[in-house]
């Protein structure tokens, strides 16, 4: 459902947009049910003259069984729900994946901007050959990428729609987690942990790149990289 | 200013309106001492270096004014027996050990407390004294309310009125006994 | 018994809310204990309070939809001014409406009258309660006239942002805004143990445990489950202040603290809150139903076990609003499945309201309705908590719109809707007069068609990825989509329109405390207690305290000509 607003450009964007979509189905149901018995009620009973209530003490088996037995179908229906919910979220946060050519970017959050660096042509991290951008991230279109998020101040959230992703940065930890592009494009950034005056003024963009764009990419940058090393 | 309401004087719990009313405030007041103590132990367990902190109180102090405390429940008890028997002069007599022994209880706090801030274990010295000084200055808060309540109520015990309040401020005072029964290790002794 | 009322108090309530320029004003307004007197002081706060915070909505929402604008009665919003009024915003309609309006304007009017009782058990308290509060509400409002301005770090808090100011850059309003909050909880503290021994200690001769009007029965609850979870977040909350103003370092994990910590004290009892106030909601709606469709409340028993159920398995669930905040994401599948769970008596609650419907004879009268919208948009509200609850969902769900759209569709029918429908139906009680029908419906659909189309379109931008407490979405290239605008501008014009039709509210409610035609005792044909005393009650309430003799919800007994029966008429 959420793919009608944003494109699915993760590996695991596509199972989340179905939790949703279980979900929508499942207490788009109840919901629909319940408020149509509801109003039907509401116009089947109105006041008629000469016509009093019914007295229904709602204490007889006969009569609970009206309530005992949807509330039973609703637990049934949070099961299937837990079980999706739960599957999704080992996937996304509690196992983390790993790939021949797996790489490993580091997200630095603060008042109000995006640092990322880069693991540059060399594939790996903390060498001079490192990337560093400030919201601005690259990432290269099927290749698995490890993120490690820290925050130098306060909480910032590093979120990606596109990819369905969504985490906090905490200072003084560094978390770590993962996606795995899976369509190119140029997409929103957001911080969505309210972090002071500027929270609402630090969008960073994500470009996804085929593997040559993004080696051109990096190619370009050869030669700044250093200086913008030092000067964070 | 109006009379007590014919509601105060019913009893469809089975159990006198005051003394119903003060297991409630002990209930709230129970929560908001887990909560902290709660916090102290999540910190104190993730921290090692809590117990090198915690070396620098002073034990003997600490057991000392348990002693003083203790004995000032005692006192309590003794109060409530004789507002029981109706005897207004000595139920007061005894809330006036009470207090007493709270007035004590804090002398000595005072005197613990500056010497050391003077040592330099400020609050914001490290988390652990962060935590010491707020657990326990809010405990010695709930000890000073109970010695101006505790006055008052012993004021009017004197001239034998409301005495059944001599029972509530007991009840009270136990509960900030205890209180300090669970800090003292925590802060103390655990090191 | 009422002999042992005072007499100079006896008959105080002749002129009770008529001419208020008279010598005894301060006595009788301001210092009065009458449970009566208190109640309006809380609702009238409350009141004032809703007013400014509909008044932020709007500013907020015009900066959201046509962002720079300078906005009628305001200007222009800079980024600290807006993350200020969304933070208080949120605060106040929470903590200085909802609270004291369903649980203390409710509580205080209804609990004694509903039980047969004179007063509080406490009436001295009482007043204090309310003094605390208002102060509380005060030191809240000066928070924004202080060096640096008022507080915009969300009503959650969360540090490290609101434990130093070289973060927040509001050194006095964030120490402004944690006391005003503190304080407000120590007065509910006080209230709701005067609710709680007053209800179990001072009912009515005859008034068995199930003889209690469900909505006394809700807010007792409600009182309990504050007072048992409010405390870690006080201790917090002085944790927080000393972070904040001593250098303490409780939350700074530069410092060894741990900011997650406070998240954890904050929603357990953030969590627990959002049934505070849900459960008086329901108990109001539960009176007015029954009394329009002239039924039995459907399985009274269950209603009272669903809300026991509620009440225990919220303090299971907080974690629900930190899946992804850095927690042990093992956590995060205990949390799911617990959050799903509730939504089974809560659903079963709802049944049952629809149950009790079924062979009624309903009469649509204004405060039926609003208990009837209540019904209906509050299941809105619950389902979509589903979503969020699901741990995988809630990944990219969270602090989007779409969790805003979730909270003010549950809010919004309980402060709101709920309040409305409770002051409707008690008005002729309050004060002896009718509120006028054909404006109260009028306002009614002047509130909750705008309200949908308000909340609605948020759902949407929810979806579409649109994220919380951003000054102006524009700079997101994907957000600032014509179309996705566009639905922004239909909520704060549905926004303008509904606070436009509150002056009919408010028109209808202050006429017709003159000029409303005079209210009888019992003007609804009900059956609880407070509808046996005059209107309004004197001080005191009651010459004579009544006497119970049956449940409250008896209406169309079989064998009666009359379709109701007063629960202190003696067979
Ligand atoms: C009174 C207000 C209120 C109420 C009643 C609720 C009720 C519920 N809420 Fe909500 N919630 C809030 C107020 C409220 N909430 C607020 C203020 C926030 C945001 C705080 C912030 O971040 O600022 C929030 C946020 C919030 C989150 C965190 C979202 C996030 O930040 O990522 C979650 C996640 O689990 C959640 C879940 C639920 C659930 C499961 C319920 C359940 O109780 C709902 C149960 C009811 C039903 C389910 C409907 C009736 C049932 C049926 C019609 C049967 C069909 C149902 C099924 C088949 C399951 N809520
Ligand atoms: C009870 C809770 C409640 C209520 C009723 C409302 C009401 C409204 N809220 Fe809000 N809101 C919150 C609780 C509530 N809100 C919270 C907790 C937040 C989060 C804050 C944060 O992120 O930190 C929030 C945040 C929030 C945002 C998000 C800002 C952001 O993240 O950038 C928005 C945006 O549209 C919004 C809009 C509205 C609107 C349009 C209304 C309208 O419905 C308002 C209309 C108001 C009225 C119509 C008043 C009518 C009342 C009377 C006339 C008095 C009647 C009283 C008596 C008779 C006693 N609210
Ligand atoms: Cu960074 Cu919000
Ligand atoms: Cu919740």
């Amino acid at each position: 459902m959420i793919e009608r607003f944003l494109p699915a450009s993760s590996t695991f964007a596509s199972d989340i947009d179905f939790v949703f979509s279980l979900i929508f189905w499942l207490v788009g149901f109840w919901l629909v049910v319940s408020e149509v018995l509801f109003f039907w009620l509401i116009a089947r009973f109105r006041k008629r003259d000469g016509q009093k209530g019914q007295y229904i003490t709602g204490e007889l088996k006969s009569e609970k069984r009206f309530i005992t037995i949807p509330h039973l179908l609703v637990l049934v229906c949070d099961v299937f729900i837990i079980f999706f919910a739960v599957r999704v979220w080992y996937d996304v946060k509690q196992s983390l994946p790993t790939a021949p050519d797996q790489q490993t970017i580091r997200v630095v959050a603060q008042q109000w901007a995006w640092t990322f660096v880069h693991p540059g042509p060399d594939g790996k991290l903390d060498t001079p050959d490192d990337i560093t951008k400030v919201n601005e991230l690259h990432v290269e279109v099927d290749k698995l990428y490890h993120f490690q998020l820290t925050s130098k101040d306060v909480l910032h959230s590093f979120s990606v729609p596109v990819f369905r992703l969504k985490q906090d940065a905490i200072p003084g930890r560094v978390i770590t987690g993962w996606f795995q592009p899976t369509r190119t494009g140029e997409h929103d950034v957001q911080c969505t942990e309210i972090c002071g005056v500027g929270h609402g003024l630090m969008p960073a963009r994500i470009h996804i790149e085929t593997p040559e764009q993004h080696a051109s990419w990096m190619a370009e940058q050869g030669e700044f990289s250093v200086a913008a090393v030092t000067g964070r | 200013m109006s009379a007590r309401p014919i509601a105060t004087t019913r009893t469809a719990a089975g159990m006198p309106t005051g003394r119903l009313a003060v297991w409630w405030v002990i209930v709230s007041e129970i929560v908001i001492f887990g909560g902290l103590l709660g916090s102290y132990i999540m910190h104190r367990l993730a921290h090692d270096a809590f117990a090198e902190q915690a070396a620098y109180t002073n034990m003997w102090i600490g057991a000392f004014n348990t002693f003083v405390l203790l004995t000032s429940s005692l006192f309590a008890v003794l109060g409530h027996k004789a507002a029981d028997a109706g005897d207004g002069r000595k139920a007061a007599r005894m809330l006036y050990l009470t207090s007493a022994g709270g007035l004590i209880f804090l002398t000595v706090k005072a005197f613990e407390w500056s010497m050391e801030i003077s040592h330099g274990f400020t609050i914001s010295a490290h988390t652990f004294w962060s935590f010491y000084y707020t657990a326990a200055g809010l405990h010695a808060l709930h000890v000073l309310a109970g010695v101006v309540i505790m006055l008052i109520v012993a004021a009017s015990a004197r001239k034998n009125l409301e005495l059944h309040r001599v029972e509530l401020i007991g009840l009270y005072w136990h509960f900030v006994d205890v209180v300090w029964i669970f800090l003292f290790p925590l802060l103390y002794i655990a090191k | 018994m009422a002999e042992s009322i005072p007499v100079d108090h006896s008959h105080a309530h002749a002129d009770d809310h008529e001419h208020h320029a008279e010598p005894g004003f301060v006595q009788k307004y301001l210092w009065s204990t009458d449970h009566k007197m208190i109640a309006m002081q809380y609702m009238f706060t409350g009141m004032a309070m809703a007013l400014l915070g509909g008044f932020f909505a709007y500013v907020f929402r015009m900066q959201l939809a046509f962002p720079g604008i300078e906005v009628p009665l305001f200007g222009i919003v800079s980024p600290h001014e807006y993350n200020a009024l969304i933070t208080n915003h949120g605060a106040i309609m929470i903590f200085w409406v909802a609270m004291p309006v369903l649980i203390a304007a409710f509580g205080n009017f209804l609990i004694p009258l509903m039980i047969g009782a004179d007063d509080m058990v406490f009436p001295k308290l009482n007043r204090l309660s309310y003094q605390i509060f208002l102060l509380s509400a005060l030191i809240l409002l000066a928070s924004f006239f202080v060096e640096g301005g008022a507080f915009g770090g969300a009503w959650t808090m969360y540090p490290p942002l609101s434990a130093n100011s070289e973060y927040n850059q509001t050194p006095l309003g964030t120490t402004l805004f944690i006391g005003a909050v503190g304080l407000e909880f120590v007065a509910f503290l006080i209230g709701g143990i005067n609710f709680v021994t007053t209800a179990m200690n001072s009912r009515a001769p005859g008034m068995k445990m199930y003889d209690i009007p469900m909505v006394v029965w809700m807010i007792v609850i409600a009182s309990i489950l504050f007072m048992a979870s409010v405390g870690p977040l006080i201790a917090g909350a002085v944790m927080l202040l000393f972070d904040h103003n001593l250098g303490t370092a409780f939350f700074d994990p530069q410092r060894g603290g741990d900011p997650i910590l406070w998240q954890h004290l904050f929603w357990f009892f953030g969590h627990p809150e959002v049934y505070v106030v849900l459960l008086p909601a329901v108990g109001i709606v539960a009176e007015i139903i029954t009394v329009f469709a002239r039924k039995k409340l459907f399985a009274y028993k269950t209603v009272l076990y669903t809300a026991f159920g509620t009440g225990v398995l919220s303090f299971t669930v907080w974690a629900h609003h930190q899946f992804i905040a850095g927690i042990d994401p093992r956590m995060a599948n205990v949390f799911t499945i617990t959050t799903l769970l509730i939504s089974v008596p809560i659903a079963e609650m709802m049944f049952v309201y629809i149950a009790t419907l079924y062979g009624g004879s309903i009469t649509l009268s204004t405060p039926m309705l609003w208990a009837l919208a209540f019904i209906a948009e509050f299941l809105i509200g619950g389902v979509t908590g589903i979503f969020l609850g699901a741990s995988g969902a809630d990944i990219y769900l969270h602090d989007t719109y779409f969790v805003l759209a979730h909270f003010h569709y549950t809010f919004f029918p309980i402060a709101i809707i709920g309040t409305f429908a409770g002051v409707s139906f008690w008005y002729p009680k309050m004060f002896g007069r009718m509120l006028n029908e054909t404006l109260g419906k009028i306002h009614f659909w002047g509130t909750v068609i705008p309200f949908n189309l308000i909340f609605i379109p948020l759902f949407v931008l929810g979806a579409a990825g649109e994220h919380r407490r951003i000054w102006d979405f524009t700079q997101f290239p994907e957000l600032a989509a014509a179309p996705l605008r566009n639905l922004d501008k239909l909520a704060t014009v549905s926004l303008v329109i509904m606070l436009a039709f509150q002056a009919v509210f408010l028109f209808n409610f202050f006429w017709s405390l003159r000029r409303g035609q005079k209210a009888g005792k019992n003007p609804w044909q009900s059956n609880t207690l407070e509808w046996t005393a005059e209107s309004p009650p004197p001080h005191g309430n009651w010459k004579q305290l009544p006497t119970v003799y049956r449940g409250p919800y008896e209406y169309s007994v079989p064998g009666r000509e009359q379709d109701f029966w007063p629960q202190n008429e003696p067979n």
